[in-house]
């Protein structure tokens, strides 16, 4: 379960794993799936054949072998006779954002901590989001409104609403999240959430044509987030709020990482040798440290440099507070 | 007076026979007239034994300005006396504390008491049940959903944060009876804001503050738009004939107080000041529109009511008092909490030297569910004062508990010296920093004020630019803190529900075999390797932690001890990059101003210890 509910499923008191469960196999940084475990299964990757039996029962966390056979290259330095290895996560919004089937683009983490942030979103908070696209960012508003709150995630896309909703049934958010079919932009959010919002998202192609409904569905204080790629949204959204809406606020966050390794550096005034293996290059960036063991020099630097790719933009985040009725003319 | 079972409304409970010792423990039996939520909130807290605490427990009353999906409601109850008083939540208008007023009938007002300042009684929380007689109470231990999941309206006795001037000042109030702002040379009464929505925004009347209509109240989003559509294309006046020699304005000073004197209101002098602006006209549509915030600024100051949520702390400390919060931008903090994965039930290990920020930021995630333990180095504790900022509900606030890392540690391995303790002996505890239910003095009534204004004629500015100089001085704690260590040798008596206590050995016994769901790590002034090699082991399998410094360097250095040790993967060093955006028809571009730098998050995974689980 990704998101407790109970305090009987909170993520500590279960550490074993389990038939059925939902692991995030890790293989390397940028290589995780999730695996339903099942008994008699069998994953195969390029570090081998890895039967679901031999997980159940390890605990979340456990570094697991290949059956052998399989795992001929990487990994192979763990050293076991089987070979290749990988690692077995719990669930988390966070490592789900990483492994999810991409039915649409997604929101990633930076954007989606702003948001959930920006919406002030607090457990027991009820919150619309248009569309759900592939339950990215969904995931992880479940979690922050959690235990007694709920999302109402709508999107036009019958077929994409249907895989959405499996996938929070697999993940365990049933209770937190409804997934419902409606063309927001061009209805608006139903009418039973009138006034009933404490924060809503929108991520549409024209987000100007959902803020009027917007406006009737939020509490007065309440937030709305819309996000797009393009600044020319952006411009349209932004004039469709000013009715209803103030502390009209547009950000663009991005997240910088930076690869750590140790080497040493050759000395200006020595001639000598002082290097410690290659530089950057084609080394491993800040990564997956068990795969990597050659890496222990006595008198060389840690260095740090920005990774050298990295995403350029995602999109806007405009985020508005919806006025008090009080000093508005109508709601 | 009639005993329960007649009350089938309102005020359901004769307290008079009921008193607590310091451990009474009552069985919770919530029930309430709406089946639906009944069978939640039984299914949830029904047979949790509740702790009533010998002392007061929180510091606020949570007040519903939310529609009314559940009958439970909490209110303000004074256990200070021993006796219980319930109350139905019906009988108070949003944003009233006192009974007085309302109660109607006489049944009523038999039970109807003044209540006590909230600042110095706290509250327990009270569910309120149509019709039964039996009655829940205060702080279960996993509690039933709250009444009251954002406050909308502002109450007497909660913090507030007000924006003067878009931005200019920022302070935070507590809305006691005599607080009062000054702005200019005016000091108003912060009164009128109690009952007020969150949001609304109020002008400076000869009477003190007044809410403004819809037509005043322009905000920076819409006040330059107005009256450009259209015209920003072609628009053909420039500053050519500008000249800054100091005579374009013909009203004087003197001429000024005048008009102040006669009555003027601030939006008349505004007025008069670009009808006797001679170069006005000659302005650009845009720059009109620049003057005349200006002016308004001056002349006629706004005051927005804001709620204080993680968000708005965050960014109005690090917008007037950085260092307070080791430079933590409000997109890191918010990083550090989704990294960690922190919501509801998580048991929660922080590390907080950012004066309580963090801890309040995941209190506030964890809406009185799980815990927050924060830990501290040696015997001092560290700060967690800003927490008094937020409207934590005293159920909230009673999931947070302090331990010194040195008996976090001892629980993992007995004998073992933390790293991190060089000088601090072992085991010695320290007073709470921290005790919000005696936070309240009358102290709390000056504004804790961040203002650093640019108007400095014009706004109060001397007020300390911390906000801690003027919170009041900690009452020091009656019961020394619990030590853990020594596990079973604590009775329950020590079980505490107020923050600032240390956890029940029972808590720390769970702790110990199931370790934390979260580590964050926010101590921008501290070497953060020894403090991972001491925490991470504390932590459940596969749990995340996220560790912030303002300095790249021990993060780097942490990283790679990291990978060399392997007890951790997913390891990403990381910085978020936040940039705002003017938006308004025709330009649009960033903000000529950005803050460059909000700190460095290093964060990863814990790894099972005996790692390998190989196949034979």
């Amino acid at each position: 379960m990704m998101v407790p509910l109970d305090p009987s499923d909170k993520l500590t008191s279960r550490r074993f794993i389990a038939e059925g469960d939902t692991v995030v196999v890790y293989e390397r940084h940028d290589a995780m799936r999730a695996v339903a475990v099942r008994a008699g299964g069998v994953l195969q990757n390029r570090f081998g054949v890895f039967r679901h039996d031999d997980w159940i029962g390890c605990p979340f966390g456990s570094k697991v072998f290949s059956t052998g056979g399989g795992g001929v290259k990487g990994g192979g330095k763990g050293g076991k006779a089987g070979g290749g290895f990988v690692h077995l996560l719990a669930p988390t919004p966070e490592l789900w954002t990483l492994v999810l089937s991409h039915r649409t683009q997604i929101l990633y983490i930076a954007d989606i901590s702003l948001v959930v942030a920006y919406l002030e979103l607090v457990p027991g908070c009820v919150v619309l989001e248009s569309g759900t696209g592939s339950g990215s960012l969904t995931t992880s508003l479940a979690r922050a409104v959690a235990p007694h709150g709920h999302v109402h995630t709508f999107d036009f896309h019958e077929q994409r609403a249907a895989s959405a909703r499996e996938d929070f049934e697999k993940n365990g958010l049933s209770s937190l999240i409804t997934v419902n079919v409606r063309d927001i932009q061009g209805e608006g959010f139903p009418e039973e959430h009138h006034g009933a919002a404490d924060a809503v998202f929108l991520d549409l192609p024209q987000p100007w044509l959902a803020i009027p409904s917007v406006g009737l569905m939020l509490k007065q204080d309440g937030v709305l987030c819309s996000f797009s790629p393009c600044i020319e949204q952006v411009q349209r959204a932004c004039e469709a709020m000013r009715t209803h809406f103030t502390d009209i606020r547009t950000f663009e966050i991005l997240l910088r990482t930076y690869e750590v390794r140790d080497g040493a550096l050759k000395s200006a005034t020595a001639d000598e040798e002082a290097t410690v293996g290659p530089l950057p290059q084609k080394r491993r960036k800040f990564t997956a440290p068990g795969e990597n063991t050659d890496c222990t020099q006595k008198n060389s630097y840690v260095l740090v440099r920005p990774c050298s790719t990295a995403r350029g933009h995602t999109g806007y985040l405009t985020f508005a507070r919806r006025l008090v009725y009080d000093s508005q003319t109508e709601s | 007076m009639s005993g329960p079972q007649q009350w089938r409304a309102g005020l359901v409970w004769n307290p008079a026979e009921l008193r607590f010792s310091s451990r009474s423990s009552l069985r919770f039996s919530s029930c309430s007239s709406r089946p639906r939520s009944l069978s939640r909130r039984h299914s949830s807290a029904r047979h949790s034994d509740l702790a009533i605490p010998s002392r007061p427990l929180g510091r606020r009353p949570a007040l519903s300005s939310s529609p009314p999906a559940t009958r439970s409601g909490r209110l303000p109850c004074p256990l200070s006396t021993g006796v219980l008083h319930l109350f139905h939540q019906r009988l108070l208008p949003r944003g009233r504390r006192s009974l007085h007023h309302h109660t109607g009938s006489s049944r009523a007002a038999s039970v109807a008491l003044p209540l006590p300042d909230p600042l110095t009684t706290g509250y327990p929380q009270v569910l309120v049940c149509q019709g039964y007689p039996q009655l829940a109470v205060a702080a279960p231990m996993d509690p039933p959903p709250p009444a009251v999941v954002i406050p909308r309206e502002a109450w007497e006795g909660c913090s507030v944060l007000l924006d003067i001037n878009d931005g200019d000042r920022l302070a935070f109030f507590r809305l006691t009876p005599g607080a009062t702002v000054k702005i200019g040379n005016k000091t108003c009464s912060l009164q009128p804001l109690v009952g007020r929505p969150f949001g609304s925004v109020f002008c400076l009347s000869a009477d003190g503050l007044v809410p403004c209509t819809a037509a005043d109240a322009p905000s920076r989003d819409d006040s330059i738009r107005d009256g450009t559509n259209g015209q920003t294309l072609d628009e053909t006046r420039d500053n050519r004939s500008l000249v800054d020699n100091n005579t374009a304005q013909n009203l004087s000073s003197d001429d000024i107080e005048a008009m102040k004197r006669d009555g003027a209101t601030g939006d008349e002098i505004v007025e008069a000041l670009i009808a006797n602006s001679s170069t006005f006209g000659n302005k650009t549509v845009f720059s009109q529109e620049k003057y005349k915030l200006k002016k308004q600024k001056k002349y006629a100051p706004k005051v927005l009511l804001r709620r204080p949520s993680s968000r708005s702390i965050c960014e109005t400390y690090f917008k007037k008092n950085p260092a307070r919060i080791g430079f933590m931008r409000v997109d890191t903090l918010s990083l550090l909490l989704s990294i960690a994965n922190i919501g509801a039930y998580s048991d929660v290990l922080v590390v907080d030297m950012v004066g309580g920020l963090v801890v309040g930021a995941v209190a506030e995630r964890l809406g009185g569910t799980g815990y927050v333990c924060s830990t501290y180095v040696g015997s001092v504790l560290s700060s967690i004062d800003i927490i008094r900022m937020f409207n934590l509900s005293s159920n909230m606030v009673s999931r947070i508990v302090q331990v010194p890392l040195s008996d976090l540690c001892s629980m993992q391995s007995p004998g073992n010296t933390p790293a991190v303790l060089n000088g601090g002996s072992e085991g010695e505890v320290g007073e709470p920093v921290i005790a919000p239910d005696e936070s309240a003095q009358v102290s709390q009534a000056q504004p804790v004020d961040t203002a650093v204004s640019d108007e400095k004629a014009q706004l109060s500015i001397d007020q300390p630019t911390d906000m801690e100089v003027s919170e009041p001085s900690l009452v020091k704690d009656e019961n020394p803190q619990l030590d853990c260590k020594g596990g079973d040798g604590n009775s329950n008596a020590s079980k505490s529900t107020k923050s600032g206590k240390g956890p029940s050995p029972e808590k720390m016994q769970y702790w110990k075999e199931h370790g934390f769901s979260s580590l964050i790590v926010a101590a921008p002034g501290h070497e953060v390797e020894s403090f991972v090699a001491d925490l991470l082991p504390l932590l459940s399998y596969s749990a995340p932690f996220a560790i912030y410094h303002q300095y790249i360097e021990p993060l780097a250095k942490c990283m790679h001890s990291l990978q060399v040790s392997k007890q951790a993967i997913g390891l990403q060093l990381s910085e978020p990059w936040l940039r705002e955006y003017q938006v308004l028809p025709s330009r649009t571009h960033p903000h000529m101003q950005m803050n460059a730098f909000g700190g460095y998050i290093l964060s990863g995974i814990r790894l099972c210890d005996s790692g390998e689980v190989s196949y034979q």
